[in-house]
């Protein structure tokens, strides 16, 4: 993968810079030492390492305007980073580039029952929200599957989602308002604890602009009440195809499942030898979630299974108690960890229309056979937002190359089929070049005009999101300008 | 100006010298410029999937056609579009571009989210003439700056929407309407928050201070409304009389079009606040009717005509905008609530990029 190369200019003044962002930040916020910022490297798209100069960690909002300013006016690059959780290389560093952990930012300001919203700085993370309201039985809904570790802040950046978006929605149906730190360092409030805005939806343009927009350092979020209960059915298929039917003819019934998860053998497979779920042998497995109270949990589970008994399942097995239901997940949401045990993986994320599962699904088996890499899908079968898995060897020379042009082969057909590249972990640098195949050039040049008006400079984690042949004007007239 | 191709319409947007105003079926009281390109050529709906929930429309589509089309299906529109068509005196033909263009939600806001959380994706032609594309029709899309947000509610400002695609959802097999006497409006917003606030899924939470009644509406299948209708019941008995309205449909509607105001003399503005500060920022307005929605977040005031509304709330947070007044009130007021300078240099700047020679209705919205 590409980077831009580091401005020469910017790393020779690496001494200035600390001097001045010494100025404004207690010295234990400030990482310059190379063995410490080292830490910094990578997210979770570990393919991918690259030290940053700099890293700082404000503590306040006022911080973090001081910071952004500083770096503004000395022109150097800041990477924004939240918990560092980001698979598509969001938070990956260039050697000019200070990192701007919000990690120290994570109190809960305020809490308001009455009017269901909790407003946080935004280094908490994303389970430590629903932990601050769950005594009183109220939650958070995006639960993306790093949300123990992940930060509110890349959760806003990326508008994460989460396997319970099918009835809750990602981020940006969560998010009521903001406190967001510009790269000249002006802090603008957008939303709040009343609904929509009068003007300019700005707030659903900052929810998914990947960091490149601005640092936000408080959040607005819903919280909802939790429902009475919730339960999952288990169900086994000989089928691709016929799984696929069966969500279809679930979702046309008038049921609205909280959770629809898709898993295919080989993750079946490795989930159950990892995690001992007691999964069923076969070609595809669902798990469909329901909430409620007791009574209207087993009316939708027993509308779910009269439907699903028409698509022959080889397994039905709708759980009888808390523990059925925690082990049934627990396959689910250790997919990632058990493909872990069976090689390195990438996991891709594009979304499809659901009426095209059993091609994807098809095609993407052809090409597993084209490129010789083993490939697990796991997905929220519900909204098309697929999971591939490929499975390749590091330390074998060549087979990274090779997993990211099949993965690329994988996205582009999620894109011919009417989908898209990203459903849930953002472009980052993983699909930053793959983003001419969905987009003409007219559409990317209106997203990266909205980046122009709020980061003239092109200064905040510049060279992601857009192709770097699309950005590189912007990019390189912000270098010549010094 | 009447485009029956999205080709015809960017053409024809490269080829103006004068502001335009862009009009739907022209039902949601904006004006704008004389000039007008109609977007009713670009008509009809190009996919629909039940079973993906997904439907996809060019923007002229009339709202009434996806309607019933998702009503053979047993599906709806979630978030509940006003017809603004009694409040307004319009007699216009509503169409779907318009509903995304003002971003225009009923009562099921609060539970099931704006128009603008609906919608999935969007192809709009912009100032320059530019065919633009924005999403796409999968529920989850994180593809690149969500511009589709910033096409919702921006008033055919940026650009002229030729397509739109939402999600869309199963349509409840029952409903259920409580009422809950409330003597006022705090009372009342207080039930509001309670049930809001219980597990068991509102859907709709109003107060009607004429009638000094707290509505809620509970909706899905047969025997969970049964259910939650009862334990919501039991669950108010202490913020007043609580009791079920039967064919209650038609209140809800009544609501979503704020029928209360129609036919009534004055000017009509819309307060969004947040829930329990409706109260006291209403009794601000002096109103000679208010009406509350959206469990008292969304303010309904009818005032004298002329009235300086925003004056007399002034500082709060939220926003306040005309829906009905006459021209001279408008001009002089604005439609739409003053932005902070900070937020206005941003929106701007977007402005200016999307729409740089100023030919979609400028000063519209800033």
């Amino acid at each position: 993968m590409e980077m831009p190369t580091p401005n020469p200019d910017v790393l020779r003044r690496k001494a200035v810079v600390l001097q001045r962002l010494l100025q404004v930040l207690p010295e234990d916020a400030v990482i310059h030492d190379p063995s410490e910022t080292r830490v910094y490297e990578c997210d979770a798209l570990t393919a991918y390492k690259c030290p940053p100069m700099l890293a700082v960690l404000p503590s306040t909002t006022q911080e973090v305007s001081d910071v952004l300013r500083i770096c503004n006016e000395e022109g150097v690059p800041v990477v924004p980073r939240g918990s560092g959780t980001s698979l598509a290389g969001g938070a990956l560093p260039t050697a000019d580039c200070v990192i701007l952990g919000v990690a120290r930012m994570n109190d809960v300001l305020e809490t308001d029952y009455d009017n269901r919203y909790i407003r946080v700085q935004t280094g908490r993370t994303n389970l430590s929200v629903t932990g601050a309201v769950e005594e009183d039985d109220f939650f958070y809904a995006p639960d993306p599957s790093s949300q123990l570790a992940c930060a509110i802040a890349g959760n806003i950046a990326m508008n994460s989602g989460g396997a319970h978006c099918l009835k809750y929605g990602v981020t940006t149906n969560n998010l009521l308002g903001v406190k967001m730190v510009l790269m000249d360092g002006s802090v603008v409030e957008i939303g709040g604890a009343h609904l929509d805005s009068s003007g300019l939806d700005l707030l659903g343009v900052i929810c998914g602009s990947e960091g490149q927009l601005g640092v936000v350092t408080e959040a607005t979020l819903r919280i909802l009440r939790k429902p009475e209960g919730a339960r999952p059915v288990l169900m086994g298929f000989d089928d691709n195809e016929v799984a696929g039917q069966c969500v279809s003819d679930i979702i046309k019934s008038g049921i609205l499942p909280v959770a629809i998860e898709f898993m295919d053998t080989l993750c079946i497979k490795a989930c159950e030898n990892f995690a001992h779920a007691g999964y069923p042998d076969c070609t595809a497995l669902l798990i469909v979630e329901v909430e409620g109270s007791e009574a209207e949990i087993d009316y939708q589970l027993s509308k779910i299974i009269e439907i699903a008994k028409r698509h022959n399942p080889v397994e039905l097995r709708e759980s009888q108690s808390a523990e059925e239901s925690a082990k049934i997940w627990l396959g689910r949401k250790s997919a990632f960890g058990a493909m872990g045990q069976l090689n390195d993986y990438m996991c891709l994320d594009g979304t499809i229309p659901v009426s095209s599962l059993p091609e994807v699904l098809r095609r993407i088996g052809e090409l597993s056979q084209d490129y010789g890499l083993p490939v697990g899908n796991v997905f929220h079968a519900g909204d098309g937002n697929m999971h591939p898995l490929i499975l390749f060897d590091a330390n074998k020379p060549g087979d990274l190359e090779k997993c990211e042009a099949f993965g690329a082969d994988i996205l582009k057909l999620c894109v011919d089929v009417g989908g898209c590249l990203t459903g849930e972990h953002g472009v980052g640098i993983e699909k930053r070049d793959l983003m001419s195949h969905q987009y003409k050039p007219a559409d990317l040049e209106a997203q990266m005009a909205i980046k122009d008006v709020f980061d003239p400079n092109w200064l905040l984690n510049p060279a992601k999101v857009f192709p770097l042949d699309a950005s590189a004007a912007r990019r390189d007239a912000q270098i010549a300008a010094e | 100006m009447k485009p029956q191709t999205e080709a015809e319409l960017a053409q024809m947007v490269a080829g103006l010298n004068e502001p335009v105003h862009i009009q739907g079926g022209g039902t949601r009281g904006v004006a704008g410029p004389e000039i007008t390109i109609e977007t009713s050529g670009l008509s009809g709906i190009t996919l629909y999937e039940p079973g993906a929930l997904t439907l996809v429309a060019q923007a002229g589509t009339p709202v009434a056609e996806i309607e019933a089309a998702l009503d053979a299906e047993g599906q709806q529109l979630a978030f509940e579009p006003i017809d603004h068509r009694g409040l307004l005196g319009k007699s216009g033909t509503p169409t779907i571009g318009g509903v995304v263009a003002a971003n225009i939600s009923g009562p099921r806001r609060i539970q099931a989210g704006a128009c603008r959380d609906f919608l999935l994706g969007v192809r709009y032609v912009d100032g320059m003439g530019q065919i633009v594309k924005n999403g796409g029709r999968v529920m989850k899309n994180v593809t690149g700056y969500d511009l589709v947000k910033l096409m919702a509610g921006s008033w055919g400002t940026l650009g002229v929407l030729t397509e739109v695609s939402l999600k869309v959802l199963p349509k409840p097999e029952a409903s259920a309407t409580l009422s809950v006497q409330a003597p006022d409006a705090a009372a009342g917003v207080q039930a509001l928050s309670a049930a809001l606030k219980s597990p068991y899924e509102v859907s709709g939470a109003a107060y009607d201070p004429d009638a000094g009644q707290a509505l809620l509406r509970l909706e899905g299948f047969e025997a969970s409304v049964t259910y939650r209708s009862d334990q919501l019941k039991s669950a108010l008995s202490d913020y007043g009389d609580v009791a079920e309205i039967t064919g209650s449909a038609d209140i809800w509607t009544g609501l979503r079009d704020v029928s209360a105001f129609h036919n009534q003399n004055g000017d009509v503005w819309r307060i969004s606040v947040k829930p329990t500060d409706g109260p006291d920022i209403a009794a601000r307005v002096n109103a000679d009717r208010l009406l509350f929605d959206w469990g008292g977040g969304l303010i309904w005031a009818l005032v004298p005509e002329g009235t300086d509304l925003r004056a007399r709330l002034g500082v709060f947070e939220g926003h306040a905008s005309i829906v009905r007044a006459q021209a001279d009130t408008v001009e002089r007021l604005g439609r739409f609530h003053p932005e902070d300078t900070g937020i206005a240099a941003l929106t701007n700047g977007i402005r200016q990029r999307f729409d740089p020679r100023g030919v979609f209705s400028p000063g519209l919205m800033g």
